[in-house]
């Protein structure tokens, strides 16, 4: 299991908790497990999230490897001017 | 200038130098083409009528008295665009370009027209009859939450949004860690204030432009002033409904952007309106358009409490940031709250943002959107607490600073950052124990921004000369044409003179991501590196077999071939000139192309120095030194790094002192004019002294960083900082403009 950070104000939307755990290796895997896992954050993830994996920002990389013990913490998607 | 180069840096032989721009020539002498240099045949002039309301529902729109008068060509309304989905990104982009039911802000498009000369298109926009009805509205934050406000556009509430507010709250993040409550006991002194910022421009000297020429068979090309001609191509073809590969869009040079030209606010009506005329269609905004009706920054309105020992430890922090951006959805203020303490290494953090419909004009990115404002209110209260402790706002900040091992305040525990080099390089730099005059104040402030990287695509050819053509699809902004050059000329080993990077079409080349996020020297760069080295490979190929020696037992090394060793064989070494010549004969043309959706940009941190004095008789605020210290990573071309931070200075200095959107009573905007709406210009400044770091970023072959955007988040706080020391009060609103200042201090008196 991967365990994800969420944001302060998806916690009502997901148990409560401020981590998820889903099975996953790589974004893509991650990210569709926490929309069937977690109803309530499909809206956010079809909005756009990134995903930090061990410090590093990842915008939509699905393939980006994920191991279990990596620091996963999920993110707005980014934009930048 | 300085430059803080670590020994352990790659050493380079054009990377870092600093030669003439290739663009120069062409820029001063007038030759270069902007978006409203280009003309065609038979082109027509297009442009649109504005209704001077804040918001109000549109009962009829009568063009039958235009369409009458001889020159007019096309007239369109929201009404003659393809019906889409009315939640798609893309329709609200439209929405914005000209009105559908209803006008959201003063100057939003309700009709364009297109004619044979401008004169003809501006009487024939007075035949148009418009009838409304004039709605209720909504100018400032504080108006637009309350229950009960006037609600800017129904439905658009996001999922979480705690109760209590209007409909015109739509978006909420929070983040953060840690016990608060906690944190706050264990603090000495708790110092809680609101702060406010107002919507500011971008200020680009260029106005928007395009040229559009549509034709009934559903192809298109489009020539406009853009930062990103890939998304002017996606937005448009999804409003048309249009197969990608039938909208070619060229970017012509660009005279600023900033993030305003991240969107699109004319380029769909050119291309309706040419569709319908069957004519080649111009357009181009005024100034008063360019403020009125293209997007200024978020306003804000923010609430800081930073717990602090008296050894200046932060003991908690927590932030409530309220954003407005007008009549539309936006992202910024999850940015804003994300880098609010990104500063800072925490145990107990929450930073909370909203972000709020208003009838004003949609905002669009601006340098770092969200962070100028949020990190000016926290860089404030630490000094404000710096001053209570008398603790060295340099030493607190130190004392304070986010590391490697830090858990951010927006979740990610940060690896390799340069922030604690940066703030010891202000330390022990001159200008920070350089005495000061009466009515003189000094001010710091940290700046942080993520930088990004993204979809990118490089083309490198090879030409049969010895020459080579590096093909990238970002607009040019900052000077990315020559970084990509040195870049290339670096990797290839050869001279510079012999590199000249162009922007490729829509057409011409795989998507390319807009030119914002800082993004371009890092993820173009690094692409152009692969893209070198896969054409390296290939001249090594061809080396091979004019030597008749495997593949592999050849290496490049500066600029030439040469066999891998002794067992190689001993012939003599092939420059890149050599293999092109006969390239023809050898396998055909040679290049190297590289595709990536590139991550690993790494965060930026800044830190401003800066000494005002301020008039305590007319509360005007003078610039007296400025310096400007910025990790950057390695500065691929330092001059356009230190024009990088100098610019994004100088916009902060403006926004500081100067620069607001000014609405009267009935909700009109007062200053849509560089007369009214005062940016900063030379004579305003010192000159700023940038201090660049080069700490590698790991993420990328040559240890770029993305450097566009960090400069501007903060002078807010810095001059903030300066002018409260300099007069003795504490200021919460910008700008400090001298009607503000002088106010405040015969408060005092």
């Amino acid at each position: 299991m991967v365990k994800v950070k969420i944001w302060g104000s998806l916690k009502n939307l997901a148990d409560g908790s401020d981590y998820v755990s889903v099975t996953g290796s790589n974004f893509k895997e991650v990210i569709d497990n926490i929309s069937l896992k977690y109803p309530g954050l499909k809206p956010q993830i079809t909005r756009g999230v990134s995903l930090a994996v061990d410090g590093k920002i990842y915008k939509e990389s699905w393939f980006t490897p994920i191991n279990e013990d990596s620091e996963v913490v999920l993110m707005p998607y980014m934009q930048g001017g | 200038m300085d430059q803080i180069t670590p020994k352990t840096t790659k050493e380079f032989k054009i990377v870092g130098t600093r030669p003439l721009r290739p663009d120069g020539i062409d820029k001063v002498t007038g030759k270069a083409m902007y978006g409203a240099d280009l003309y065609a045949p038979n082109m027509l002039y297009g442009c649109l009528l504005r209704i001077n309301e804040p918001h109000a529902f549109i009962e009829s729109i009568d063009t039958s008295n235009a369409e009458q008068l001889s020159g007019v060509k096309s007239i369109v309304t929201f009404k003659d665009f393809i019906k889409i989905n009315p939640d798609n990104k893309n329709n609200q982009i439209l929405e914005n370009c000209i009105a559908n039911e209803k006008v959201l802000y003063d100057g939003h498009a309700v009709a364009a027209v297109a004619a044979v000369d401008l004169s003809t298109a501006k009487k024939a926009l007075k035949l148009v009859k418009i009838k409304y009805k004039k709605l209720p509205f909504v100018i400032t934050i504080e108006d637009a939450m309350k229950i009960g406000a006037p609600v800017v556009a129904i439905g658009k509430k996001n999922e979480n949004i705690p109760d209590g507010y209007s409909d015109n709250v739509i978006q909420y993040c929070s983040f953060g860690h840690g016990n608060l409550e906690e944190g706050f006991k264990a603090a000495h002194k708790v110092i809680k204030r609101t702060f406010k910022t107002p919507s500011v421009h971008q200020g680009y000297i260029e106005p928007h432009a395009c040229l559009a020429s549509m034709s009934n068979d559903g192809k298109a090309d489009l020539w406009c002033c853009t930062q990103g001609h890939f998304n002017v191509r996606s937005i448009c073809s999804s409003i048309f409904k249009m197969d990608n590969s039938q909208l070619k869009v060229t970017a012509s040079e660009i005279g600023g952007g900033f993030g305003g030209k991240t969107t699109v606010f004319i380029e769909p009506i050119a291309l309706a309106l040419s569709q319908k005329s069957g004519h080649p269609v111009k357009m181009v905004m005024s100034r008063e358009d360019v403020f009125k009706a293209t997007g200024p920054t978020v306003s804000s309105l923010v609430d800081v409490e930073v717990g602090m020992k008296k050894t200046g430890k932060i003991t908690a922090a927590r932030a409530i940031i309220r954003y407005e951006g007008g009549a539309f959805p936006n992202e910024t203020y999850e940015l804003g709250a994300q880098s609010a303490f990104a500063a800072y290494d925490l145990d107990a953090v929450k930073t909370e943002a909203f972000n709020v419909l208003t009838n004003r004009p949609t905002q669009a990115a601006y340098r770092a959107p969200g962070a100028p404002q949020s990190i000016y209110a926290v860089e404030s209260v630490i000094d404000e607490l710096c001053q209570f402790f008398n603790q060295d706002p340099l030493y607190v900040r130190i004392l304070n600073a986010a590391k490697k091992g830090t858990k951010s305040s927006y979740g990610p525990t940060f690896d390799d950052i340069g922030l604690k080099a940066t703030l010891e390089a202000a330390k022990n730099h001159p200008h920070y124990t350089s005495p000061l005059k009466e009515n003189q104040g000094r001010g710091i402030s940290c700046g942080f921004w993520f930088n990004f990287g993204g979809n990118t695509c490089v083309s490198l050819n090879i030409n049969f000369d010895g020459t080579v053509g590096v093909v990238e699809g970002n607009p040019d902004i900052g000077g990315s044409r020559s970084s990509i050059s040195q870049m290339a000329a670096e990797e290839l080993g050869i001279s510079l003179d012999k590199v000249k990077t162009v922007i490729a079409d829509t057409n011409s080349l795989g998507h390319n991501d807009v030119t914002d996020g800082s993004r371009v020297t890092f993820s173009v760069g690094l692409a152009t590196i692969k893209a070198a080295k896969a054409a390296k490979k290939e001249l090594c190929k061809r080396a091979s077999k004019l030597w008749g020696i495997d593949e592999d037992a050849v290496i490049w090394k500066d600029g030439y071939a040469h066999p891998a060793g002794a067992n190689a064989g001993n012939q003599e070494p092939l420059s890149l000139e050599d293999i092109a010549k006969v390239s023809s004969q050898t396998g055909g043309p040679i290049a190297g192309h590289y595709e990536v959706n590139a991550d690993g940009a790494g965060v930026s941190f800044g830190v401003h120095l800066v000494d005002i004095e301020t008039d305590m008789e007319t509360g005007h605020s003078k610039i007296i030194r400025y310096t400007v210290f910025q990790d950057a990573g390695k500065a691929i071309h330092p001059s356009y790094v230190e024009g990088q931070m100098q610019g994004g200075s100088v916009q902060g200095i403006g926004w500081a002192l100067n620069e607001e959107y000014i609405y009267s009573s009935d909700g009109k905007l007062q200053n849509p004019g560089f007369l009214d709406y005062r940016i900063p210009v030379a004579s305003d400044l010192p000159m700023i002294d940038p201090v660049i770091l080069e700490i590698p970023n790991p993420g990328h072959p040559y240890g770029v960083r993305g450097v566009g955007e960090t400069s501007i988040v903060p002078p807010l706080a810095a001059i903030n900082n300066a002018v409260s020391r300099a007069t003795g009060i504490r200021f919460t609103e910008l700008p400090l403009s001298p009607p503000r200042v002088l106010k405040a201090i015969l408060n005092k008196q």
